[in-house]
């Protein structure tokens, strides 16, 4: 057995028995970033924020919610919108954060992408990245279906119809997932387990992964400087701290963490309180009926994107395309060919790559929100086929790239 | 040498014992997510075919979905081309349109224009004609037709019927 002695104070007490002093110094004051960084490096932090704000507004939504297809649109609607003391605010931070926590995953993700901050050893912060976002989509999905409106019903019905695989007509294991032959009550309850239990667990289980990936090839920066993080720490150690390129996660780095996220939270609970109608759509104010589509179904705009590269082809083509745009940024690390870890701007064609990206991006987006009709089915077509235009390209266009 | 192939084999028996384990669990965690024998055996209606009016479209239910069925005219009758008389479902001396109103693509319910007689499908554009063949993609087929027994005027869905089978066997439906 180790040997304890008489502790002199709580704190002794507490280092003999957990290394609290050693954690604390592992995971927060020599934890060492970089100085030269901007504020998009605070992404992270809004995130974790941004999850908690979910998880503490779900726990509170899940002592009046009720999975039952006959009670689930009121215990929403009436009971927590208008009986429950403050319901309305935990229903509304739920759903703005559930749409904003994408807003945020798209920046973070931009954000890897524009620095290279996937490349040299950090393509592990990528995968679990790229893992966390598909945890979030199928957990935005599966509480899209709570409130068991219209939108509820019919994004449960296309989405699940999505897995009987076009042509292969899989229809049993569509059936199998809803548990019925169409979405009813087993598929609520399923659903709304996935939602509150395995998905929730699977993200942290997912986050907890995507900090350690963190931890051997540290946090990326604004120059693309390769730093040797050891001799730079113990020059910090030793009191240069001024001419040290490090700096201590907790409290330098977090101080201005924090003081993005407290302009973040102001943004936010501006949203919740006054501009909440965004995160809700009129449509699902309907109780679900599987006997009328409503006029125009379209995703959370977030998922729009990738909807709009289904809609323009034919069902095979479509699923495929579909399936594509999924797993294809998962493969950034070894599409990307250029050893390059640096800012795009300075990266030649990859920077022309990385906007078109973003604007093709932002085009598929605005079309799979307006009707497929006309003009627009013709522009979601072309932008569809840029998508995958470009990810074909990349390799051909990093792989000549001139090393900076 | 003789302790490493005794923790071998120890190694061995757990990864048997633990790989029985996971096949049960994974059968029974797949059996739990099946559709319960009662939503199997509510899966049947009965119509009256006598009582529809002609050329205007109704919606029935049949296992959560709606059914359309479309009496057709005389005129709809007499311009029939092949493939829309493969699909023709006839009771007595009625001809009627009989589909799962649910699109081919991913499931949503077309509309009905009742002066162009044909559907849209709001959800990715889909169209389908009056006789439940497609026109417009990206649906990949016509609509499908619910399994069907006919019994005098009276039309059983969820039994297979010879002329159901008939049009399984041709491809016509899925």
């Amino acid at each position: 057995m180790a040997h304890f002695t008489k502790a002199t104070s709580v704190k002794d007490w507490l280092n003999q028995r957990l290394a609290i002093e050693k954690v604390e110094k592992v995971m927060a004051s020599e934890y060492w970033i970089p100085k030269n960084i901007n504020f998009l490096w605070a992404m992270g932090m809004v995130l974790a924020i941004t999850f908690a704000l979910l998880l503490v507004s779900g726990i509170f939504l899940l002592m009046y919610y009720q999975p039952d297809v006959k009670d689930a649109f009121y215990s929403v609607n009436y009971t927590i919108m208008r009986d429950v003391d403050f319901g309305w605010l935990w229903r509304h931070v739920h759903g703005v954060a559930a749409s904003v926590v994408f807003l945020i995953i798209y920046i973070h993700m931009f954000t890897g992408i524009y620095y290279g901050s996937y490349k040299k050893g950090r393509e592990m912060i990528w995968i679990s990245g790229m893992l966390l976002f598909v945890t979030f989509s199928a957990e935005a999905f599966s509480g899209y279906m709570l409130p068991w409106g219209q939108m509820s019903y019919w994004a449960g019905m296309v989405i699940t119809n999505i897995f009987s695989l076009g042509g292969l007509h899989m229809d049993g294991l569509v059936e199998w997932i809803r548990g019925d032959y169409v979405p009813a009550q087993a598929f609520l309850t399923r659903f709304f387990m996935l939602h509150v239990l395995l998905l929730p667990l699977a993200i942290m289980g997912l986050i907890g992964l995507h900090f350690a990936a963190l931890r051997l090839p540290h946090v990326n920066n604004q120059d693309g400087e390769e730093i040797d993080f050891d001799a730079e720490s113990k020059k910090y150690l030793a009191g240069d701290k001024a001419g040290s390129k490090v700096m201590r996660f907790a409290n330098d780095f977090m101080s201005k963490d924090m003081m993005v996220v407290g302009i973040y939270l102001i943004f936010f609970f501006y949203l919740v309180f006054f501009q909440y109608g965004f995160a809700l759509d009129p449509v699902n104010f309907d109780p679900a009926d599987g006997l009328k589509t409503p006029a125009h179904i379209y995703p959370e705009w977030y998922f729009l994107w990738s909807y709009e590269i289904l809609r323009p082809f034919s069902v095979n083509i479509g699923l495929m395309a579909f399936g594509f745009a999924q797993v294809i940024f998962m493969l950034l690390p070894w599409l990307d060919r250029s050893p390059n870890a640096v800012p795009a701007s300075r990266r030649g064609a990859f920077s022309i790559w990385f906007w078109l990206l973003l604007i093709d991006m932002i085009v598929l987006t605005a079309m799979g929100k307006l009707p497929p009709e006309g003009i627009f089915s013709t522009i979601g077509l072309v932008a569809a086929l840029a998508f995958i235009v470009l990810w074909i390209a990349l390799p051909f266009i990093t792989m000549n790239e001139k090393k900076v | 040498m003789h302790n490493s192939s005794r923790r071998g084999f120890m190694g061995k028996a757990f990864g048997a014992v633990a790989g029985v384990g996971v096949v049960g669990s994974l059968v029974a965690m797949k059996k739990t997510w099946d559709p319960l024998p009662s939503v199997k055996a509510a899966g049947f209606t009965t119509l009256d075919m006598s009582i529809y009016p002609e050329g205007e479209l109704i919606t029935e239910k049949w296992r959560g979905k709606p059914i359309f069925v479309l009496k057709k005219t005389a005129e709809m009758i007499a311009g029939q081309t092949e493939s829309q008389k493969a699909r023709d479902v006839v009771v007595g001396d009625s001809h009627f349109m009989l589909a799962i109103g649910l699109c081919t693509h991913l499931g949503c319910i077309p509309g009905y224009n009742a002066a162009e007689k044909s559907f849209l499908c709001a959800c990715h554009g889909g169209m389908f004609n009056w006789a439940g063949e497609v026109t417009k993609v990206p649906p990949p087929r016509g609509f499908d037709i619910p399994p069907f027994k006919i019994e005098g005027n009276k039309m059983i869905l969820g039994e297979a019927g010879p002329e159901y089978q008939a049009m399984k066997d041709s491809g016509i439906t899925l």
